[in-house]
């Protein structure tokens, strides 16, 4: 006799509830923490150098870099001045939140102000699986096209500020802005979106002014 | 590679129900998967059927019920599926808009006996 059990529990329950613990540590330490999340080549790890190179000595930063196998982007945020520490995910697509919470383990959270965790270049899973960072920032790029938010909704959703790379080539490239930013407003209303160039530095004032703002208002007690 | 964690969560969490039920086996599973949060497809049966094996679950079917995105304007009120490649209201043009489904990512039952 089959008989139905109700269960009406969000599928990655299990890493919600090891995110929400995240949460709860950098909360405890007064870490802002950030996940940036975009395609590979977007351009995450040239918005970490650009963003350590102008606050660097006034904000503590460490990185978190999430790769499938090497430690490029971790050796650039160290060049860069970061406390960096390197998540090796073995071929899966994307972090997760008890990879967060070991690479957390790790790190002198007492001396860490921003922590900005590098996502693995991917637009469909990092969006799923919840890490217990404060906010997520998906770098978007001028040359992978203005269809970005109609293929790839749940990570559109799913984000609190926009970064939209590259513009030093939009005279070069098909690029829409007014369609693909209608697609991000529909998906996402209101979303706090930097066009900026990581190469020209356009641009890129305003999105710091805005980090220091999210930093400034969690300062430690 | 997302589909092994994936697939654990959902053996985890039918376990942990089926155990509170205090049933002897899990027969099928119920998912919900919205058109917009489609990180789930059909592969995660095959992956289904070595995860579960020996556990009261081994054997059990996967159930997937698809739901299609559904907008609705806010200035007009129109409700429609929107299409791929456009999302704005196929009426008015508005892009003031609520999505009314698509981003269900859950686990609705389970079967057991």
């Amino acid at each position: 006799m089959t008989q139905r059990v109700q269960v009406v529990e969000n599928i990655l329950s299990a890493n919600d509830r090891v995110a929400l613990e995240n949460r709860q540590t950098l909360d405890a330490a007064g870490v802002y923490a950030l996940n940036f999340m975009a395609s590979p080549g977007a351009g995450k790890t040239s918005l970490i150098e650009q963003t350590l190179r102008r606050i660097f000595g006034e904000i503590r930063i460490a990185v978190v870099d999430g790769d499938i196998a090497t430690s490029i982007d971790a050796n650039r945020a160290a060049a860069a001045g970061a406390l960096a520490v390197q998540i090796n995910t073995g071929g899966e697509c994307h972090l997760d939140a008890v990879m967060l919470k070991n690479a957390l383990a790790q790190i002198d959270l007492g001396g860490v102000d921003l922590l900005i965790v590098e996502n693995v270049g991917n637009l469909i899973c990092p969006a799923s699986f919840q890490l217990g960072t404060h906010q997520s920032v998906l770098i978007a790029s001028v040359p992978e096209g203005d269809d970005k938010a109609y293929k790839y909704p749940g990570m559109y959703q799913g984000v609190d500020a926009l970064v939209i790379n590259k513009i030093d080539l939009l005279p070069y490239v098909t690029f829409d802005m007014g369609y693909f930013r209608r697609g991000v407003e529909i998906l996402n209303p209101g979303l706090v979106t930097f066009p900026l160039s990581c190469k020209t530095g356009e641009g890129i004032e305003r999105w710091i002014a805005w980090l220091r703002k999210q930093v400034g208002s969690r300062k430690k007690a | 590679m997302h589909e092994l964690p994936v697939t654990e969560s959902i053996l985890e969490i039918a376990l942990r129900h089926a155990g509170e039920a205090r049933t002897k086996r899990i027969t099928d599973l119920y998912l919900v998967i919205g058109q917009l949060s489609s990180i789930v497809d059909d592969s995660i049966q095959f992956y289904w059927d070595i995860i579960a094996r020996d556990t009261i679950a081994e054997g059990a079917r996967l159930h997937f019920e698809r739901i299609l995105a559904r907008m609705k304007c806010q200035e007009c009120n129109l409700e429609y599926q929107p299409q791929d490649s456009e999302f704005a209201c196929p009426e008015c043009g508005s892009y003031s808009i609520q999505i009314v489904a698509g981003n269900e990512f859950y686990m609705d039952s389970i079967g057991v006996e």
